[in-house]
């Protein structure tokens, strides 16, 4: 069981409130990712979950329990580090064992566990090894034993594939979900990347400010952001956001269109007029930055390949059904 | 741009460092010689650089006058016993001021290096007087104290410098792995700071052996450590260059032996955060 909840969590150092009240309602075996520009207060509401932090207010519920007074090694949680945090004068099975040892298992029942964990994550042939002897991969992937061992209640990962190069990425953030689902364990994952977050999560924490902008499913903040902050924030490129004439026709203070929700017209007449200041050409996507005067820059996407270039004269009709309406304090309207 | 190095530059370079390195070198290099020479002939102008007649007889008589042992012995336990105890008192110091800082840590680090800015003589009669009256003129243990407190901001500073260079990462992994601070402190901790301790506990071990002024000052012959063995060579009776010598050679060779088989340990230590 893995079900945690946080009640009005607030966090301060000294004079600086860095979590302003913070619930949250996590579900056990689910993963949820917490996404925010940097300085948003994802790591330290993480460390707050883990222990490693004190609460400055509120409860953090695991199981129903209430564990702020309770030190982290007894939560029954395990963390992910982004620096790894392997222990360097140890080998992998080592690193991998800690956490058994210190909870007193037996020696064989420890190498059977750390052994079936090297073999889920492909770490058998180097058991033995240091961790400086591994490349940036394998040191994650011993983290990641290193967590997985212990059979937690949940697992904690704070940004654990920034190091990593863009294709090793990619690949173990496939890893990560697939080893996820199979364990069944619940997971809450702190990322400031939107794409590692819309593409893993079962739902998506949007922190902005030490506050929780908005909580769903990543469709969910994809086709109803919550306010402009997560409009803007969730999908790439950004959305649109257009202010003054248009969106008071509609009767909103700003109206935003994602970039794929607009239809891309040669030298058609209607909707937002423009000329292209740069056309990128990706082959799968056609990605067009509009210079439309008044409007400001605007990104069309096309799927699939489009013959225009810098300097072309387009219009952009956005599709009514698609566009977002936000009030003058940023937050959506629903009709 | 990478210098080139050409043959011409690498034999003078070579050349150069040998010559510096012996430069520097050559004191130490006089003083072993002349403790070899007799008495007349270490002090005889133009000095006789190894076409002299070779004798011990300076060691024996060394040994027999004054002891050597019983003051070497003396330094062993000063030097060691004040190094134990700095560690005792400087690791725990060290260990909340990298990892539990707080906003006037950095002023505690300089007030306590400032101790050593001021001159020892500056408190030498008040110290005097101090171990006057408590007995602990001329006892091992009151140099054991004071050279032990001497050192200790230097023990700190260093230890303080290591620990910092330890993730905190790491050690929060240990206590996410349920590890107690005892154990977090002796299965992750201790392996990682081991070389830090070595080498902090080399350099004080050769600060106290070579420290000078407390042991002069505060000793005379039950507690003598080496360097008043070494001073007591200099006296009013006069000069006695080989003797001298060889009492000096005696005294600086087990730390030199200790240094030269763990400089690598050592210079790793001075130079230790320096460069990242």
């Amino acid at each position: 069981m893995g079900q945690i909840t946080l009640q009005g969590v607030q966090k301060s150092f000294g004079p600086v409130h860095i979590i302003k009240g913070a619930d949250l309602e996590i579900a056990d075996g689910s993963f949820v990712v917490f996404v925010g520009p940097s300085g948003c207060g994802k790591t330290t509401l993480l460390r707050l979950i883990a222990g490693l932090e004190d609460v400055s207010g509120g409860k953090i519920l695991i199981d129903g329990k209430n564990v702020v007074d309770t030190p982290p090694a007894k939560r029954g949680l395990s963390m992910v580090f982004q620096s790894y945090a392997l222990y360097p004068h140890m080998s992998v099975r080592g690193n991998i064992g800690f956490g058994l040892k210190m909870a007193g298992l037996s020696k064989d029942e420890t190498n059977r566990k750390v052994e079936a964990a090297a073999t889920t994550l492909n770490l058998t042939p180097y058991l033995d090894r240091k961790p400086r002897e591994l490349s940036g991969g394998q040191r994650q992937r011993v983290a990641i034993g290193r967590a997985i061992v212990r059979e937690p209640k949940a697992f904690l990962f704070d940004e654990p594939l920034s190091n990593l190069d863009a294709a090793l990425r990619v690949q173990m953030r496939i890893e990560v979900t697939r080893l996820q689902k199979q364990l069944g364990t619940t997971a809450i994952y702190v990322t400031h990347d939107q794409v590692e977050a819309m593409t893993m999560a079962d739902k998506i924490v949007v922190l902005n400010g030490g506050k929780i902008e908005q909580y769903g499913s990543p469709l969910d903040l994809y086709e109803k952001p919550a306010n402009l902050f997560v409009a803007g924030f969730i999908g790439s490129p950004k959305m649109n956001l257009v202010t003054g004439e248009n969106a008071l026709q509609l009767g909103a203070a700003t109206i935003g269109v994602r970039p794929e929700h607009l239809k891309i017209e040669r030298n058609g007449a209607g909707g937002w007029q423009g000329t292209i200041a740069v056309a990128e050409h990706l082959g799968s996507d056609t990605f067009l930055y509009v210079d439309a005067g008044s409007l400001g820059m605007l990104t069309a996407r096309y799927i699939g390949e489009l013959s225009l270039h810098a300097g072309d004269h387009v219009s952009l009709l956005p599709d009514p059904a698609r566009i977002h309406r936000f009030d003058a304090d940023g937050n959506a309207l629903r009709s | 741009m990478a210098r080139k190095s050409t043959t011409r530059r690498v034999v003078v370079s070579t050349i150069g460092a040998w010559f510096f390195g012996f430069l520097i070198f050559f004191p130490i290099l006089w003083m072993v010689l002349a403790s070899f020479k007799t008495e007349l002939e270490a002090f005889a102008i133009p000095p006789s650089f190894l076409f002299f007649h070779w004798t011990t007889e300076n060691y024996a008589t060394v040994q027999e006058r004054s002891d050597y042992f019983h003051h070497a012995l003396n330094s062993i336990i000063i030097a060691g016993g004040s190094t134990l105890i700095a560690l005792l008192i400087a690791i725990p110091a060290a260990w909340s001021m990298a990892f539990s800082p707080t906003r006037r840590t950095k002023d505690i680090l300089l007030w306590m290096l400032s101790t050593k800015m001021m001159p020892p003589v500056g408190v030498l009669v008040p110290i005097y007087l101090i171990f006057k009256t408590f007995g602990l003129l001329d006892s091992r243990i009151g140099l054991v104290f004071i050279l032990c407190l001497g050192n200790l901001p230097i023990v700190i500073w260093m230890l303080f410098t290591y620990f910092k260079e330890i993730p905190r990462d790491i050690l929060e992994a240990a206590r996410m792995d349920g590890a107690t601070i005892g154990r977090e402190l002796v299965y992750v901790l201790t392996p990682m700071a081991i070389p830090g301790l070595a080498s902090t506990m080399l350099l004080n071990l050769i600060l106290a052996w070579n420290e000078a002024f407390w042991t002069l000052n505060l000793s005379t012959s039950e507690a003598a450590p080496l360097t008043t063995f070494i001073a007591s060579y200099s006296s009013p009776e006069g000069l006695f260059w080989a003797k001298l010598s060889a009492a000096s050679t005696l005294a600086i060779a087990p730390i030199l032996v200790l240094g030269w088989f763990s400089q690598k340990q050592l210079v790793r230590g001075l130079t230790f955060g320096a460069v990242k």
